[in-house]
């Protein structure tokens, strides 16, 4: 009796204007209908409609590319909490992490999240191309996705970098003062790069407000916008590519 | 007739696709400079024009100050002044391996490096890397009264002493 209730305001919905606006595929009850599921929705279609059940398994991939984008979902949502309250000036920036630290309700918490899912998106970054290359899968038809690999790598690394200065302590003054004196032992381009990369000739509050726009600015934006390339490629080039097939018995040897 | 039509319409496609292509060239050509015109208008933005950095030049005290043996270090303009192979110079403290504030440790009497280990002597000469040059010297100016200015921008060859 509830049951048939249930299912007739189940219709209800399914009927309406509302609804049919939203949602334009019926219930998943045909093969046609769960690939619509997929095809009509922006966050699921960058999934393919239908994968080998030998393509999930860990050992296929370490699921280390995943790992990696799950990192920078984390890192977005807390780096966008510790926004709230940090002030890319001097001295207020080193005032607002002790802020974080020690004041603000579950601040060290959020602020330590952000810094170990960075050491994991880097970590999960390289061994995501190592696995990729001892699977031999950069080869073609992925050379140009393991380009978009390698530039993915370099903007996730800067992340990291220009996200070092931020906390306007010891360790990040001087690790930036040593970074950027390396940029500029690049031949004629290394000092006005520098120049421009600091807005200044020393680490100041210039070169805060410098990193601080490229960390949550720029290089995001540049991170996925390249990884949107990365993973439609993927799509493209026919999915992942797990370890190479092992010879099989039919495969005749020489002697 | 038919002959002389085709005769006068084919020039005439040509000279058309000729034109076409010279305007989308033209357009091209256009957007192009708009966009390294727009890339150097940047680029001009992006380098700041007034800089709030410590002078180069300062005041360093008196000649009276530095007999002979004396080290004071400067840490706002991150040189030492040093009086000593009879008379006074300057030495830049930033260490030349990756610009790190440099100290003096009286006790060894030698400047090192807390970031990469560099060690020079008094005189700036390296003694243990990774620093791959000498500590650069600075100009020491001295007025009538024996008033020192240091310009940690201009700096001198190695032994240039002001006489005292």
């Amino acid at each position: 009796m509830s049951r048939s209730l249930l299912s007739r305001m189940a219709g209800l919905v399914r009927d309406s204007a509302v609804y049919r606006s939203i949602v334009r595929h019926g219930a998943a009850d045909t093969n046609r209908n769960r690939s619509l599921i997929v095809f009509e929705n922006l966050f699921l279609h960058v999934h393919p409609v239908k994968v080998r059940e030998k393509t999930l398994k860990f050992s296929h991939t370490y699921w280390l590319g995943g790992i990696t984008v799950s990192a920078m979902v984390v890192l977005i949502c807390t780096g966008i909490l510790l926004m709230f309250y940090y002030h890319p000036s001097v001295p207020q920036a080193y005032r607002d992490m002790k802020e974080l630290k020690f004041v603000v309700d579950n601040g060290v918490f959020y602020r330590n999240l952000h810094r170990w899912a960075a050491h994991l998106m880097v970590l999960g970054a390289l061994l995501h191309m190592v696995r990729v290359f001892y699977h031999r899968a950069y080869r073609p038809p992925r050379q140009f996705n393991w380009v978009i690999g390698v530039v993915l790598l370099l903007v996730t690394l800067l992340l990291s970098y220009t996200g070092y200065l931020l906390p306007w302590d010891q360790l990040a003054f001087w690790g930036v003062s040593v970074g950027t004196n390396m940029a500029k032992e690049a031949p004629i381009l290394g000092p006005p790069l520098r120049f421009l990369l600091l807005g200044g000739n020393i680490v100041s509050e210039n070169a805060l407000l410098r990193f601080y726009v490229l960390h949550c600015v720029l290089l995001p934006s540049a991170l996925l916008g390249f990884l949107g390339v990365h993973i439609w490629r993927v799509r493209k080039d026919g999915g992942v590519q797990g370890p190479p097939e092992p010879p099989s018995d039919d495969d005749e040897v020489e002697p | 007739m038919r002959e002389a039509d085709e005769g006068m319409t084919l020039p005439t496609r040509s000279i058309d696709e000729t034109r076409r292509d010279f305007l989308a060239k033209l357009g091209l050509g256009a957007c192009a400079l708009t966009a390294i015109g727009a890339a150097l208008t940047v680029v001009d933005y992006l380098e700041p024009k007034v800089l709030f950095e410590p002078p180069t030049e300062f005041k360093a005290g008196n000649i009276q100050d530095f007999p002979d043996g004396t080290i004071k270090f400067d840490e706002v303009h991150r040189a030492y002044i040093i009086g000593g192979q009879g008379g006074i110079f300057a030495l830049s403290a930033v260490c030349t391996h990756l610009g790190c504030i440099t100290r003096y440790h009286a006790d060894e009497g030698v400047i090192a490096c807390p970031c990469h280990g560099s060690r020079f002597d008094p005189e700036g000469n390296v003694v243990h890397g990774p620093a791959p040059k000498a500590l650069p010297w600075l100009q020491v100016k001295a007025d009538a009264e024996g008033n020192l200015t240091v310009d940690t921008s201009v700096v001198i060859p190695h032994g240039k002493v002001l006489k005292v």
